[in-house]
């Protein structure tokens, strides 16, 4: 059985069609990277996933499905005056997790304990992209969606946010799709790809799926192996 | 001891109500001003007026009309606000700048001044039994749902994949910010209630770090200032509503001079 079969997304947004004939299919415990130029849909395909959205065609998710949303820009102001343990607390309280899990939410995205009594306001945006896959996890997901998870977070954190996917995914056998503008990342995280471009879509294993020809398609012009969007 | 039992519970029960509508004032206003709401009150709280000027041709109590009509008015902006997916100020500002209009034309001008700025006179039982019932479900709402409004303010997306209704959520709390406002209407009147709302809320938001910090400040300053415009209006011989916000209006200036801490 699979996490999510796909088959004939459509979506249109004020009377634009930005998706259309979204089709793929994603066994559990895999990760799928989400690719493609700005503006070809790749945050409107995650949040018509998990329903945020008007669509027609087909979204079966596998019936034990517990999804985990991060997305990629929160449209808050950041002198709220909510403290990570606000957060965690919210939706702890609403998973029914413990006290307990909230540290260990914590730990696993690899936040100290003094991110819990800090306002959001005073967050690097790293700090808050990593409380906000904790948040996310306090849930208990089995399917983990993140929209540029990376954006806005320095090289090493880069690079501990993928440890940290790599490790929840290996101990908590967790599907993962991530939107991401870093082929390396894609290259050494994901087990599929799929792209979405102006002139349709590709889907398949990363060193299949991602032929030069292919990249050229998706993005219009040629692409380098290792790419960075900095919109 | 009974016959002063008997003078002083009007008083008395005036006295719990408007602790209570500060303190739904206070926690409803938090979460308002946390959602970019403060500018809606005041247009929000108009559409009481076409509400009162149709209870007095029907001659029933204006404060049932006012209630139905801003329950009615919550409903008519969540609504719209689904429908056409624009902010809720926008769709707020625009229906109430209309309910005011018609509320003018079919409201005599003394009625008017009474129910803009809140009238005086000894509350009846119906009306203190509703106020004290509305503050209560007001608090209960705020404290209960306070972890989904938080889901909520963070994201909606989120939110949906935390098992929350987010519709459903949001027209519960424009329920209760509407009845927030019917509660202040004998008190303060429509002009002034939407004050009460959001100055001790937007003053608590400069000072606190946290969640409970915004709660409690915002709910303190709102029973300070009734408690305190209350007693300056009972010592001049005048209605409370107007004194209630200079109070909050003057603490809220004097915080100014505090600095928010990094």
């Amino acid at each position: 059985m699979n996490a999510l079969e796909v088959k004939d997304l459509a979506v249109r947004l004020g009377g634009t069609e930005v998706l259309r004939g979204v089709t793929f299919s994603l066994p559990r415990a895999s990760c799928l990277a989400i690719i493609g130029p700005n503006g070809a849909g790749k945050t409107v395909l995650l949040r018509a996933l998990i329903g945020a959205l008007p669509h027609t065609g087909t979204i079966a998710w596998a019936a034990d499905t517990v999804l985990g949303y991060v997305p990629q820009k929160l449209d808050i102001e950041r002198d709220l005056p909510l403290n990570g343990r606000d957060f965690l607390r919210a939706r702890a309280a609403l998973a029914g997790s413990s006290s307990a899990q909230q540290l260990e939410a914590l730990n696993s995205v690899g936040l100290a304990e003094e991110a819990l009594s800090t306002p959001i306001g005073n967050m690097s945006g790293g700090q808050f992209q990593r409380l906000l896959i904790a948040f996310a996890l306090l849930g208990r997901p089995n399917v983990l969606l993140l929209d540029e998870p990376a954006a806005g977070i320095d090289a090493p954190g880069q690079a501990q946010l993928n440890e940290v996917l790599h490790a929840l995914q290996d101990r908590r056998a967790m599907t993962v799709l991530l939107v991401s503008h870093d082929l390396s990342v894609v290259y050494s995280q994901a087990d599929h790809v799929l792209c979405l471009g102006r002139h349709g879509m590709c889907f398949g294993p990363p060193r299949t799926a991602l032929t030069a020809e292919r990249l050229y398609e998706v993005y219009g012009q040629p692409l380098g192996f290792h790419v960075h969007d900095h919109s | 001891m009974s016959t002063i039992i008997h003078e002083l519970a009007p008083e008395l029960g005036s006295l719990a109500l408007s602790g209570l509508m500060a303190v739904a004032a206070g926690l409803i206003g938090s979460f308002a001003v946390m959602r970019r709401m403060v500018l809606a009150a005041d247009p929000m709280s108009h559409i009481a007026l076409p509400g009162i000027g149709i209870a007095l041709i029907l001659r029933v109590n204006p404060l049932w009309g006012a209630l139905a009509l801003l329950l009615l008015g919550a409903v008519l902006i969540w609504a719209v606000e689904r429908r056409i997916r624009i902010a809720t100020e926008a769709v707020i500002g625009v229906t109430f700048a209309v309910a005011l209009a018609v509320g003018s034309i079919i409201t005599s001008g003394e009625e008017l001044i009474d129910a803009l700025l809140g009238a005086p006179g000894t509350l009846t039982l119906p009306e203190v039994a509703f106020g004290i019932a509305g503050s209560l479900i007001v608090i209960v709402f705020v404290l209960r749902a306070r972890n989904a409004l938080v889901v909520r303010l963070v994201s909606p997306e989120i939110a949906l994949t935390s098992a929350v209704d987010v519709a459903r959520l949001d027209l519960y709390f424009l329920l209760a910010f509407a009845l927030t406002i019917g509660l202040g209407l004998r008190f303060l009147g429509v002009l002034l209630m939407g004050s009460l709302i959001i100055i001790p809320a937007a003053m608590a938001r400069r000072f606190a770090r946290s969640l409970s910090a915004m709660l409690t400040l915002s709910v303190v300053t709102a029973v300070l200032s009734t408690a305190a415009g209350t007693y300056v209006a009972w010592l001049v011989g005048r209605p409370s509503g107007p004194f209630i916000v200079m109070v909050a209006g003057g603490l809220f200036f004097l915080s100014l001079l505090r600095r928010r801490e990094a």
